[in-house]
């Protein structure tokens, strides 16, 4: 245990003094300021003399004040913090000669990446607390709301997913790191596949959803396969975990969406009314019950990550 | 000198998929003596050095350091090994003091005893001066001083120094030799000394052993290697002769 806590301690005060940690926390200060700021405006300028609904607080960060909300940000650029501590883990100590020389000390080997992963796990889980302090912060003094114990649940909620979420591309870039011996082929690596999910699933999930379920143009859409080709598009894009940990996040922040789905039809009188009748916000409860197995897919597809990275650590040979 | 050995192995082997990096490799290191483990290049010293701190699993064989067995109890060791690798890295941007700590810190070394330990094996290594300049302002000699350090930190039985004088100027290496001499003879440490440095070997080693194409091909006493390939009474011929000769044999 000696062995993962010296790692542990090492690689948290190497995160904490060196400049990719000061530029990335420099970068989410900025971009969480500024999203908050102008989503808190443009919530006071639509609040004004309206009773107010409830969950403002929450509001704070799925408005889109400058173009993303909060939410949206950590989904599209979440990735990148975790890729940017990882993505020369394992590869520059090999490269710079330190890592024969780590692991001939009297420690088990898998200290030297368990340390690493939770030095930079804690990393990201002190940069993500700090910045939803900051803008709750921010909500209490521009807006003047006060958030209730159920808001504060769903923020600790999206706070661990995120944590999961982020950790999830620190295991990818540290799996990279192991597998690539130079640092350029790992950082190149980490980012081309955070581009391609992306961009390229959504495109991908379209055209696969257009060969299972084509829509014909000429005929006016039929709801049955505009509900099977929008289903289709919905389950292939969730290969990416972008859109796992926004579905579920977006259903968290958001007490008054029912459904992780995007396209909800209903055809029926008698369901319209149900629908309309049905117009409160979801308890934290039945919220979670929704999210729930997106949660539990994240918090695997992170392990998964992991653990691949460990056992490939652990099998490799030291040398070369 | 004592008489048991320390380092012991028998038919070591390591094979990776198309070639055999160690075959058949048996040899003794005896307490307290400096061992010179020499080979060209590629011969296998370094993957032998692995496999003996149970960094590297054998194919074949079975090695005992300490009267332990690398590959189940590498943890103790490491605990009573120290290795110094060949090419050894520094993080830059740590000082001598704080990468000791770090080494400190990774071997479970009580609290209370880092400081002093630090600031001792600095004074063997000659470097105190230089303890609060960043590593990678050190010259080369100065770093390979600090790679002893941190072997010395852990107060080893037994020292294996890959390489240790590759690449320093000759009053450096000379230096550094001497210290490796100073700390078996002062400090009893057994000493395997891989170099390619025949000359500063033949002057410190106890005995020595030869490795080509990872075989061993030779083990004694330099005397007793001069005798067997030269003939009685040649004992006057040095290790670089000799090694030649089993290096156009082999």
């Amino acid at each position: 245990m000696h062995g993962l806590f010296a790692v542990y301690k090492k690689e948290l005060s190497d995160h904490f003094s060196s400049f990719r940690f000061v530029i990335l926390f420099a970068l989410i200060a900025m971009v969480s300021f500024i999203t908050t700021y102008m989503a808190a405006i443009s919530l006071k300028e639509n609040l004004e003399g309206v009773a107010k609904p409830t969950f403002v607080f929450l509001m704070l960060f799925n408005t889109a004040g400058a173009k993303v909300s909060m939410v949206d940000f950590v989904a599209l650029f979440g990735p990148i913090i975790g890729l940017v501590l990882g993505f020369d883990a394992i590869n520059r100590e090999r490269a710079d000669g330190t890592l024969v020389k780590l692991v001939s000390q009297p420690i088990y080997r898998d200290a030297v990446i368990n340390g690493k992963f939770l030095a930079s796990a804690t990393t990201i889980a002190i940069m993500l607390v700090s910045t939803i302090l900051i803008i709750s912060g921010f909500g209490l003094t521009l807006l003047g709301v006060v958030p209730g114990s159920e808001e504060i649940l769903r923020l600790a909620l999206y706070l661990l997913i995120s944590i999961f979420y982020i950790s999830f591309w620190l295991g990818v870039s540290i799996l990279f790191s192991i597998l690539f011996r130079s640092i350029a082929t790992s950082a190149l690596a980490s980012v081309a596949l955070w581009l391609f999910l992306l961009l390229f699933v959504s495109v991908g999930a379209s055209v696969i959803a257009n060969i299972a379920a084509p829509i014909d143009k000429r005929q006016g859409a039929d709801p049955e396969v505009v509900m099977e080709n929008s289903r289709w598009q919905e389950n292939v894009s969730l290969v990416s975990p972008m859109v796992l940990y926004s579905k579920a996040s977006g259903t968290l922040i958001d007490p008054m969406r029912k459904s992780t789905q995007s396209l909800i039809m209903v055809s029926g009188p008698m369901e319209q009314i149900s629908m309309s009748r049905f117009q409160n916000p979801l308890n934290f409860g039945q919220s979670v019950l929704v999210v729930y197995p997106y949660m539990v897919a994240l918090v695997a597809i992170s392990l998964i990550c992991f653990a691949v990275s460990y056992l490939v650590f652990m099998l490799q040979e030291i040398r070369t | 000198m004592g008489n048991a050995s320390i380092v012991r192995t028998t038919g070591l082997t390591k094979r990776y998929d198309h070639q055999t990096a160690v075959d058949q490799v048996s040899f003794q290191v005896m307490e307290g003596e400096i061992f010179g483990f020499l080979g060209p290049n590629g011969a296998g010293k370094s993957t032998t050095l692995l496999m003996l701190l149970g960094l590297s699993d054998p194919t074949e064989g079975s090695a005992e350091v300490c009267g332990l067995d690398p590959q189940k109890r590498a943890i103790e060791v490491k605990r009573l090994v120290g290795y110094l690798p060949e090419n050894v890295g520094f993080y830059n941007d740590l000082d001598a003091v704080q990468t000791l700590q770090y080494i400190a810190d990774l071997s479970g070394m009580e609290k209370k005893k880092i400081q002093s330990s630090i600031e001792e094996v600095l004074t063997t290594v000659g470097l105190t001066e230089n303890a609060t300049k960043k590593v990678g302002a050190y010259s080369r000699g100065m770093k390979q001083r600090l790679g002893v350090a941190e072997v010395l930190l852990k107060d080893p039985k037994v020292m294996f120094l890959d390489e240790p004088t590759l690449g320093l100027d000759p009053d450096g290496a000379q230096k550094l030799v001497e210290l490796i001499q100073s700390l078996n003879q002062e400090r009893k440490i057994t000493v395997l000394l891989s170099s390619h440095n025949l000359h500063q070997v033949q002057k410190i080693s106890h005995r020595v052993g030869i490795m080509i194409r990872g075989k061993m091909v030779a083990e004694g006493s330099i005397e007793a290697l001069a005798r067997e390939k030269f003939g009685l009474g040649e004992e006057q011929y040095s290790l670089e002769e000799i090694y030649m000769k089993y290096f156009r044999e082999g």
